[in-house]
């Protein structure tokens, strides 16, 4: 199809949605799912066909943000938020449409939760179904693209996102307008865009809210990079475990290819974009860049040594462009505004918004966007609502198992790429989870050591033998069996491990360990000396009973 | 060693081969279809058994010792059957925050199968995830391939119980 | 490839040395006597950079690189040897003794071990990383060979040089982490496998006590190791 045909389908899904005096869109995002979100849905259809009410929408959307809340239901045109919503509920909620608000399942959106939120990357999420292609075109979809394509060069592409300032998403914060410029100018017979959606760290679902919610942003993003770059081919590595993602973005492709959006002339021009789908299967590694080109290839996910970079040498050796879901995510806007539009939020090295999953001992968990440079007060108290069953705020973990805890000290600090380095913890993929009283740290820094020994895929020696060495030790210490001897050893092989391992999974293996010895060495300190786990997480015997 | 036939059939005249087939035929039968083929002879039949996967190594020309080197690196993969129902508790840091561990303790206590184990009467398998991308939810578990969100050690094995009684 | 060869110059631990572009500087440090240890580099077999032992700092680059697969380049100021990596190669030996069992004085390769020699050349006198005891088994299946998993640090020589120069990939690793295994075809005992040719190349390549050959005593067994360059230098020949 051409621009006009698809902005004539854009105008013409407009102007059916308007045909609906109300609508009821229903969260079905895997968080409201698992709290049976679908049967809402299903009790709204069948109530809205049994009343034969004309004019009254009931849509699937996706996520709505307040996961913790859920199942969600969002009412127009009074943009009225439910919250909790049961299948009983529909006949109650469908009346309250047409007269007042239904108070006992009212959210309230003027709330911080929704109203610190800056949303770019989620501006569609939950407004549009993320299985309809006309929902995506009427909310200005492909418009990125088709700019891109009929009225700028690759070149003058290029430019637009190194104007933005957007940084990698996937947690080096890499500037993606430099890195495009590279591939582009590198020389291969061909070239491929991957779309790493591994998503690993493992408490964390930004990226699959993005994909289950509004999945041909983020090819629309990915064909824009193809023509920036010149690749004519993309991958999309997506997780196994989320077959909802899975699926939307498989449809998503079907639909984006039916209507020439992806093959051969794109938009009646001459650039031809193909992308095809394939799983992860279960390994934190295979989010490393050489890691996932060998899984695409079939093999084992194992990293090698880097340069050269996949910039220059990747999949089967020709020059790969691989950026992060909620990266490719934000192209789209950028494309539409200008880059000097997305620069003019966020702080001066840090642009645009990013995309937290909430989640821990803080009261209102969920997915949120949030412009760069909010303070992690604002986002843990204020949009977070802060610690339930009034206990008292301990750390937040951001960057999962690269990343570091930060203390209540660090609060008042900007998240942004480079404040974060500093206090010792990586803005990462945007995972932060929220730690009180109750949280052991030693316990926390065990765990994520367990993880990277888990997930270490046994190639090079100091990573492979390094993290079982230390989560031994950090085992010994939560046991209440360790000495000091042991804490130095700790700390020797964290500085090894860091220094000599061949990947980032190992050279910021020992980053959870770092940090919360940075700021909590006391507990550290407490489990060794007084043989006491200060948050009674971890099971010490008593010193008599060792000795009996 | 007898020559190695251009054409290699299925080890069974199991229906399901042919949705493996597929698989690789779409994939034109090159090396990197050789991931792609384990996910859906995992969908298909559970888990991946030896025969199955002498037969992809095969038919894609790829090394016995590579493919049994990709099938044992990802931890998706299973080369053993499970138990009729599944029970998997999401050990990721939302979820292990809020308990997880208890979970997997308690249900250890119940049925005395740890994480990976099946029972004896080969009822129950117990897994653990990496986060299932419900962490505003934690802590969560699914239980026959059903998520439930926010639940308890209790509420688990009460979940536990139904699926198994069913 | 009818461009003469670019020549660089840089420095090797304060020596000018020069390279053939292309070159790694492990290749170029050994060409001009400087020693630099490797442990899972064997010159013939594709480089992987996996057992870090040859990590050389850089002047100006942050992160330490492994010398056998970085490439020399021009004005480069390499370091490869400092106390900070002497530390770092002991640490590494440490860890490779513990994963294992490696009780030299009972072993086929003892003074044949590449091991060995490094730990000695590194002045390794004791290991401060608690030994993790695994029970491996030994496979003796195969008529000539024998496979002790106890003694495996995962160099990967066998699945390469199997791979690479023999052609028949019967060696992989399985697994992952701290779990990872060299196992024949399907992890099958190696005298049931069905592409082991037995030449025995897996077993001279293997810098250890790991593959040795059957009915040697200890301190017996003696690799060799010079077919490699040969049968490399032959096939670039002809292509
Ligand atoms: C161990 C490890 C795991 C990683 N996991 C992910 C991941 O799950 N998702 C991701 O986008 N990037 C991940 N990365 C970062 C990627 O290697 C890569 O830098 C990123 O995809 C580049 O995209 P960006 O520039 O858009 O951020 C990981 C890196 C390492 C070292
Ligand atoms: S650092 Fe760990 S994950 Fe990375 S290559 Fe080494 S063993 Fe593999
Ligand atoms: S941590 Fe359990 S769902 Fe993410
Ligand atoms: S010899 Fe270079 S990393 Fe092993």
């Amino acid at each position: 199809m051409t621009p006009e045909e698809l902005r004539e389908l854009a105008a013409r899904r407009r102007e059916e949605l308007q045909e609906f005096k109300y609508r009821l869109n229903v969260c079905l995002a895997a968080g409201c799912q698992s709290c049976h979100g679908d049967s809402v849905y299903k009790a709204l259809k069948a109530e809205v066909e049994s009343r034969k009410l004309e004019g009254v929408q009931v849509r699937g959307v996706g996520c709505l943000s307040l996961c913790a809340e859920g199942p969600l239901v969002q009412v127009e045109p009074d943009n009225l938020l439910y919250q909790r919503v049961r299948a009983e509920d529909a006949p109650e909620l469908i009346e309250s449409m047409y007269g007042k608000p239904l108070k006992r399942l009212a959210c309230p959106t003027d709330a911080p939760f929704f109203a610190a939120q800056k949303q770019i990357v989620l501006e569609n999420s939950g407004r549009i179904d993320p299985e309809s292609l006309e929902d995506y075109l009427a909310a200005d979809g492909y418009e990125g693209l088709m700019r891109a394509l009929t009225e700028m060069t690759p070149a003058e592409v290029i430019a637009e996102m190194t104007t933005s300032g957007l940084r990698g998403r996937g947690g080096g914060g890499f500037p993606t307008g430099l890195k495009w410029s590279t591939v582009a100018k590198s020389k291969g017979a061909k070239k491929f865009v991957i779309c790493n959606g591994d998503e690993g760290d493992p408490g964390a679902f930004m990226d699959r809210s993005v994909l289950e919610s509004d999945p041909h942003r983020v090819i629309e993003g990915m064909i824009i990079a193809g023509y920036a770059v010149g690749a004519s081919h993309g991958y999309a590595y997506i997780r196994a475990e989320y077959p909802l993602a899975v699926k939307r973005i498989q449809n998503a492709i079907k639909q984006a290819t039916k209507v020439g959006l992806l093959g051969e002339g794109i938009c009646g021009t001459g650039f031809g974009f193909t992308i095809e789908v394939r799983l992860g299967a279960g390994a934190f590694v295979c989010g490393e860049e050489t890691a996932l080109i060998a899984s695409i290839e079939g093999k084992r996910g194992q990293p090698r040594p880097r340069p050269p970079f996949p910039a220059e040498s990747g999949l089967w050796g020709y020059p790969t462009l691989i950026n992060n879901v909620e990266t490719f995510a934000n192209v789209p806007p950028i494309l539409r505004n200008g880059g000097a539009w997305f620069a003019g939020m966020g702080t001066e090295k840090s642009k645009g918004t990013k995309v937290f999953a909430l989640a821990g001992r803080v009261k209102n968990t969920g997915l949120i966007e949030v412009p760069m440079g909010i303070t992690l007060r604002k986002i843990i108290f204020d949009i977070g609502g802060g610690i339930p069953d009034g206990k008292k705020f301990k750390a937040v973990q951001t960057g999962g198992p690269s990343g570091g805890c930060i203390p209540e000290e660090h609060l008042d600090m900007p998240v942004d790429y480079d404040s974060l380095a500093k206090v010792g913890s990586i803005m990462g993929s945007g995972g932060m989870i929220v730690m009180d009283e109750t949280s052991c740290m030693v316990d926390v820094a065990k765990y994520f050591m367990e993880f990277c020994k888990s997930e270490s895929c046994g190639k090079c020696v100091p990573c492979r033998a390094g993290t079982d060495q230390m989560h031994g030790l950090l085992s010994k210490i939560c046991a209440g069996e360790a000495t000091m001897d042991d804490l130095a050893l700790l700390e020797h092989l964290c500085e090894v491990v860091k220094n000599t391992s061949l990947c980032g999974l190992g050279q910021t293996a020992p980053n959870p360990v770092l940090s919360t010895l940075r700021y909590f060495r006391h507990e550290y300190l407490a489990h060794i000396q007084e043989k006491r786990c200060p948050a009674g997480v971890c099971k010490i015997k008593a010193a008599a009973e060792v000795h009996a | 060693m007898p020559p190695i036939p251009k054409k290699v059939d299925p080890p069974s005249a199991d229906k399901r081969w042919r949705m493996v087939d597929n698989t690789m035929r779409k994939h034109g039968y090159r090396p990197d279809a050789l991931i792609e083929s384990l996910h859906t002879m995992q969908e298909c039949f559970g888990y991946l058994e030896e025969p199955g996967l002498r037969y992809v190594a095969q038919a894609l020309r790829l090394p016995l010792s590579k493919v049994y080197g990709v099938a044992t690196f990802y931890h998706f993969f299973t080369l053993k059957p499970k138990g009729r129902h599944t029970c998997v508790v999401c050990m990721g840091t939302a979820c292990y925050i809020k308990g997880a561990q208890n979970i997997l303790d308690e249900i250890e206590h119940k049925y005395g199968v740890k994480p990976g184990e099946t029972t004896k009467d080969d009822a129950l398998s117990v897994l653990t995830a990496r986060c299932i991308g419900s962490c505003g939810l934690a802590a969560a578990v699914v239980v026959d391939g059903a998520i439930a969100g926010k639940v308890s050690a209790k509420q688990t094995l009460d979940l536990i119980e139904k699926a198994v009684a069913s | 490839m009818s461009d003469a060869p670019h020549i660089l110059t840089l420095k090797i631990d304060d020596q000018d040395v020069s390279a053939v572009e292309g070159q790694t500087i492990l290749a170029v440090a050994r060409e001009n006597g400087i020693a630099v240890p490797t442990l899972c580099f064997l010159k013939g077999l594709s480089p992987v950079g996996a057992c870090r032992l040859c990590l050389v700092e850089i002047k100006g680059v942050p992160k330490l690189l492994p010398a056998c697969v970085t490439r020399a380049a021009e004005g480069m100021e390499v370091t490869t040897d400092s106390p900070r990596l002497r530390e770092y190669r002991r640490t590494i030996l440490e860890l490779l003794f513990a994963e294992r069992n490696h009780v030299c004085s009972i072993c086929v390769s003892n003074n044949n071990c590449e091991l060995q020699s490094l730990a000695r050349a590194q002045g390794l006198t004791h290991v401060r990383v608690p030994y993790r005891h695994p029970r491996l088994g030994v496979d003796a299946t195969h008529s000539r060979f024998s496979a002790d998993h106890n003694r495996c640090i995962l160099c990967a020589r066998c699945v390469r040089v199997c791979d690479e120069i023999e052609g028949a990939h019967t060696w992989d690793i399985m697994g992952r982490g701290i779990d990872c295994r060299v196992i024949t075809d399907m992890n099958q005992p190696w005298g049931q496998s069905d592409t082991c040719t037995s030449c025995g190349k897996c077993v001279h390549v293997c810098p250890t006590g790991t593959l040795t050959e059957k009915g040697v005593a200890a301190a017996e067994m003696k690799k060799r190791q010079q077919f490699l360059p040969y049968l490399t230098a032959m096939r670039e020949e002809r292509e």
